[in-house]
């Protein structure tokens, strides 16, 4: 089953189809970073309220925030189309959102009611929305990579030229779906961008412990694959690299493996303290000094692109877009119980 | 009527299938260029090109992930597993992607596939590669489970689960692929969740599936001689179970045995039996019994081998010891 | 978790109980199951359980109180819970309302319809099935001392057969031969398994079956053999009344009342079955039987063989009993109350005597639970020992007949033309005509008179 949910706030980050940012009049690029501003605000303040809800007990099971890590989501799904794919893991609601999901079907769904895009048996985890060829938050660390290669093979096998974006962690390139996606990929000239999101710690173990070459884009060497290591912590850096890789895609079906060297901000989950076990209170507030909204913020304020009282005005629209995601999920009904076997089976053959 | 091996049946019904509807391909190892490691898909590549008959890297989770994602847009994947063994690498993607991906999607994505492959132990193949999955699998809700047993079932069961919106474990008899028999031409199929009454008669019923079917025939043949006559019920779906037609057999028979080529623990008899004695408990004379499996890994020695697998003597005198024969 | 004490239904016909006595004190521990304290029902001194784990709380009774079925006698909970609410409830409580929790050991398995009809139509989840209501009959108080009333027995319940397997007492029968056994009217305690461990399988009903259409129908002559199978549906077969059966019955009805009753009067020869008494006697103590036992299991097993007048009135139809249970009326302080002996027709003589004074002697006591006192098919009322020669019984309806017993008395008689001194007894069958004639009833007394006065033929 699918719910419509009323259309509510333009959530989307901002598309541009063409590669990256040359050649754009600068008023153009003004509103592409005012876009891309807006679209980390919303992320940053609807997931400030998914913390609020958790601790509330209006959200159960796992739930891991995306706070820190704005600018890969809002920057990767600037440079897609429409008609390109997404797959991602558990923390998905920031990619969720900067892909163009309601905010509002996002929060119901953590709320587990009826109006949530999976009609409230996915949760935090499992996001998707077939409009928008968002093919889903995956649980299983890795487990999704070959997915990504999939829906690759399936572009070839029509002929088409999108693209398919996976994202996933650092911890997912031990994992052996990792490796066997990745040669597939290359092997067969799958038109996939694999982007890992290096925030440095597979929940609470710093990469320096798990990975015996931290160096994770030497990872794509042994597949013949190109791959860039990014500073994901700056939009436009995400975008440019993003982009490259897309064209590769796009024109060679060639598929690249791209790093975004970033940090998480909160826990690994609800469950887990943002600082004081596994990483020092001095670290996290070292990089949090590179927020991507403040980096962002700060080269607006730079080029005098911020005037008094506007940044304060999106902020005050994003966290109204969360109040209203929240306050739509908390009226939405539970699902009703015949629910519970609807979905497990399709009731058709072709 | 054709007589075919299960081998040709199966392959006559990935070619009509293959034909009639461009969105579907099979994927697997040694699938194209070798013809098959069992020879299933000969001929195949020559026939389709390497985009529908395509060769894979062995990387079973990779590759059973790769038809996920095919068929989450739109495309109707077959991937082929060179045996149900090697699947324990990709089960990760069939339980925790195939399986859940309608439910945890709210209906959004369903999966339309087929994961097929041989099944269970040949001849001296030892611990490793002598395994039947079926009870895994049909452990897992979102999934359907499909044990063919004789060619005809083979042909019309593999046209259905390749029809099927659902991801359907297909599972094939290692031992059975030089099996002949009569096999329907043209586009037959058999509905999924629908068993089969091969034999009749009032004595006992077996119930059995996939390669145990053969052995079941054997045993009703071999008891025919003595006089005695027995249902044999082949499930042919393993999920979901057909328990009317095993009820039905029962009420008349008020005896059963349960044959599986599995182990004892959990296995689908164990599931079979829980029906049984839950619908025809008053039917009953006698405790229900099953045939399986050692409780061993297989052993590699002839004789060891023999004694650890289900055979028909050993049904045979399950058969009788319900009846109170023996 | 707090646990109400209530008046429990505790017989049946119960309406309100008297608490006799506390067993425990406020503050004693309980242990679910523990007898709380001794109540008088209509019929008997009756144990109350408790049906909770706790400390006794609170008695809200007094030894001595009358009350009705449902009210709260006293309160089980925890120490440190807080029972307030509870003694406020019990003490506003409409006791109609509270359903009493159905005794542990409820009237058998299925209930009759009559029974479905009278529960409770609230659904309070009442188990205790009330009897159903008897037709009101001529044998009401107000003839007091005129005759034996027993109270009104509810619809016989399927007790147990006592099982004659072997280990542990528990017969192993699969449920097939467990469904057709009871299809065909197979007593499961009269068949010899054949599987393992002695389970009865369908082919040892079959071969039941099979042995009871083989018997030839009882002639004049045939003892009753030691196995007694009758081949009919279940414990009882219901017939559906003919024209001339529902003429007789409104017709005679219109004479005589509700139920129209007829006396037959026959006069036994005791000689026999006074030698044999004496013969037991000699056995041993444990093998004494009295004459009234003698009459229990002639009767028993008379009944066996005539189902015709071991039979029931149920208003629309006429249940044939295929299962013997015979009422003795024993009297009590306060008037009367009849144990049953279940399935008295397979039970050997001794049994029957042991049990007797059992059953005597609990109702003597006021220990009798419903289950001993309900369900019989036919009932014997005997006041020889009292020196009654002979008298007539009133019909306990549902049932159809009762046997009216006198005393053993030396009469003279004509044996051969001429007159000797025998040991004689007579007895009076009270019958309801609307299902035994006259002729039918002639021929029970006459199979009755054959055993009793062949007493041998009890033993076999």
């Amino acid at each position: 089953m699918t719910t419509q949910v009323p259309p509510d706030t333009q959530t989307q980050a901002p598309s541009t189809a063409s590669a990256g940012n040359n050649g754009q009049p600068a008023d153009d690029q003004a509103s592409l970073r005012k876009d891309l501003l807006r679209s980390m605000l919303i992320q940053r303040r609807f997931e400030e309220r998914c913390a609020e809800a958790y601790a509330l007990g209006k959200i159960g099971g796992f739930c891991h925030l995306y706070i820190g890590q704005e600018a890969i989501s809002a920057g990767t799904m600037s440079m897609l189309r429409p008609d390109d794919y997404v797959v991602t893991s558990y923390r998905d609601h920031g990619q969720a959102i900067a892909r163009g999901m309601s905010p509002r079907s996002v929060m119901a769904e953590l709320f587990g009611r009826q109006d949530g895009c999976s009609g409230g048996k996915g949760g935090s985890m499992h996001l998707f929305d077939k409009s928008l060829n968002f093919l889903g938050g995956h649980g299983i660390v890795g487990g999704h990579v070959p997915l990504a290669a999939g829906v690759g093979w399936a572009i070839k096998y029509r002929g088409g030229d999108q693209v398919c974006v996976c994202f996933f962690g650092e911890a997912a390139v031990n994992i052996g779906a990792f490796h066997e996606a990745l040669n597939m990929a290359s092997l067969w000239k799958l038109p996939c961008v694999f982007i890992i999101e290096n925030n440095r710690y597979g929940m609470g173990t710093e990469i320096s412990r798990a990975t015996a070459n931290e160096d994770v884009t030497a990872r794509g060497a042994a597949y013949r694959m190109p791959g860039e290591s990014v500073d994901a912590q700056d939009v436009f850096a995400v975008r440019d690299a993003v982009g490259r890789a897309l064209h590769l895609a796009r024109t060679q079906r060639q598929p690249t493996l791209l790093e975004m060297r970033t940090y998480r901000f909160m826990g690994h989950s609800m469950s887990d303290a943002a600082s004081g076990t596994y990483r020092t209170k001095e670290e996290l507030e070292e990089n949090m000094k590179r927020d991507p909204i403040l980096v962002l913020r700060e080269k607006m304020h730079a080029g005098g692109e911020l005037p008094d009282g506007e940044l304060k005005k999106m902020d005050d629209e994003a966290k109204a877009i969360a109040q209203d995601a929240w306050d739509f999920a908390d009226k939405s009904p539970e699902p009703p119980l015949s629910e519970l076997w609807e979905d497990v089976l399709v009731d058709t053959t072709s | 009527m054709p007589v075919l091996t299960y081998r040709d049946a199966l392959r006559e019904a990935l070619r009509e299938e293959l034909i009639r509807d461009d969105r579907v391909f099979l994927m697997g190892e040694e699938v194209a260029q070798y013809n098959g490691a069992y020879k299933v898909s000969k001929g195949l590549l020559d026939e389709f090109g390497p985009m529908r008959i395509v060769d894979t890297p062995i990387t079973e989770l990779g590759f059973a992930g790769v038809g996920i994602g095919s068929a989450m847009v739109g495309l109707r994947p077959i991937i082929e597993f060179m045996t149900w063994n090697f699947a324990l690498l990709a089960i990760d993607q069939v339980v925790n992607a195939a399986a859940k991906m309608l439910y945890m999607s709210g209906g959004q994505f369903p999966m339309p596939m087929v994961f097929r492959g041989p099944n269970g132990s040949a001849l001296q193949l030892s611990a490793q590669h002598s395994q039947a999955w079926e009870s895994w699998l049909a452990h897992i809700p979102g999934l359907k489970v499909v044990t063919p047993g004789t060619p005809a079932d083979a042909k019309g069961l593999l046209k259905s689960a390749i029809r099927d919106d659902n991801p359907v474990v297909f599972l094939e008899g290692e031992m059975l692929y030089n099996t002949k028999g009569e096999v329907p031409q043209g586009d037959y199929t058999i509905p999924l969740g629908k068993a089969d009454l091969k034999r009749e008669g009032d004595a006992c019923t077996i119930v059995a599936h996939g390669k145990m079917v053969l052995v079941a025939l054997q045993v009703a043949d071999a008891l025919a001689k003595e006089g005695i006559a027995v249902d044999v019920v082949d499930l042919r779906t393993v999920r979901p179970i057909d328990i009317e037609a095993i009820a039905t057999s029962v009420r008349k028979t008020n005896r059963a045995v349960v044959l599986e080529e599995g182990w004892e623990i959990c296995g689908v008899g164990a599931q079979v039996v829980d029906f049984i004695q839950r619908e025809c408990f008053d039917d009953l004379d006698s405790p229900v019994l099953r045939v399986h499996q050692e409780d061993v890994p297989m052993p590699y020695a002839k004789n060891l081998e023999r004694a650890a697998k289900p055979d028909a003597p050993k049904a045979i005198a399950a058969v009788k010891k319900v009846m109170y024969l023996a | 978790m707090a646990t109400k004490v209530v008046m429990e239904a505790l017989s049946p016909t119960m309406e309100e109980g008297r608490l006799v006595k506390w067993l425990k004190n406020e503050g004693d521990a309980i242990k679910s199951g523990e007898v709380l304290a001794e109540v008088e029902t209509d019929k008997a001194i009756m144990e109350l359980v408790a049906r909770g784990d706790g400390v006794l709380r609170k008695r809200l009774a007094n030894e001595g109180d009358a009350s009705p079925v449902g009210t709260i006698l006293a309160v089980i909970a925890p120490a440190e819970e807080n029972i307030d609410a509870l003694i406020a409830e019990a003490g506003a409580a409409a006791p109609a309302a509270a359903a009493p929790a159905a005794p542990a050991e409820s009237q058998g398995e299925a209930s009759t319809p009559q029974q479905e009809a009278s529960q409770p139509s609230e659904g309070g989840g009442a188990a205790v099935a009330a009897p159903p209501k008897p037709p009101p009959s001529a044998s009401g108080g107000d003839q007091a001392g005129a005759a034996q009333t027993p109270p009104a027995p509810s619809p016989p319940s399927p007790a147990p057969a006592q099982p004659r397997s072997g280990g542990n007492g528990r017969q192993r029968t699969s449920p097939l031969a467990r469904r057709l056994a009871s299809d065909r009217g197979i007593e499961l305690s009269l068949v010899r398994g054949s599987g393992p461990g002695g389970r009865i399988i369908k082919r040892d009903i079959e071969s039941a079956v099979a042995s009871a259409a083989a018997r030839p129908k009882p002639a004049a002559a045939a003892a009753a053999p030691a196995k007694r199978i009758i081949s009919r549906e279940g414990d009882f077969q219901d017939v559906p009344l003919t024209q001339i059966r529902k003429t007789i019955a409104r017709r005679l009805s219109e004479s005589l009342g509700p139920i129209p009753t007829f006396y037959l009067t026959a006069e036994f020869d005791m000689v026999r079955a006074s030698e044999m008494r004496a013969a037991f006697k000699e056995l041993g103590e444990e093998f004494k039987v009295s004459f009234n036992d003698i009459v229990l299991k002639a009767v028993a097993n008379a009944l066996a063989d005539h189902p015709e007048v071991n039979a029931h009135w149920m208003g629309d139809r006429i249940r044939h009993f295929n299962r013997v249970h015979v009422a003795m009326a024993v009297a009590v302080e306060e008037g009367l109350i009849t144990p049953v002996i279940f399935d008295a027709d397979r039970k050997s003589l001794p049994d029957i005597s042991r049990e007797a004074r059992h059953l005597a002697e609990l109702a003597r006591n006021r220990k009798l639970t419903p289950e001993q006192y309900t369900g019989s098919t036919f009932s014997v009322s005997n006041l020889g020992m009292l020196d009654i020669e002979h008298f007539t019984a009133i019909i306990n309806p549902p049932e159809s007949a009762i046997l009216a017993v006198g005393a053993v008395e030396d009469k003279p008689v004509v044996v051969d033309g001429t007159i000797s001194v025998r040991q004689r007894m007579r007895v009076t069958m009270s019958c309801d005509h609307r299902v035994i004639d006259g002729a039918t009833g002639a021929r029970f007394l006459q199979a009755l008179r054959r055993l009793i006065e062949n007493p041998l033929l009890l033993v076999l």
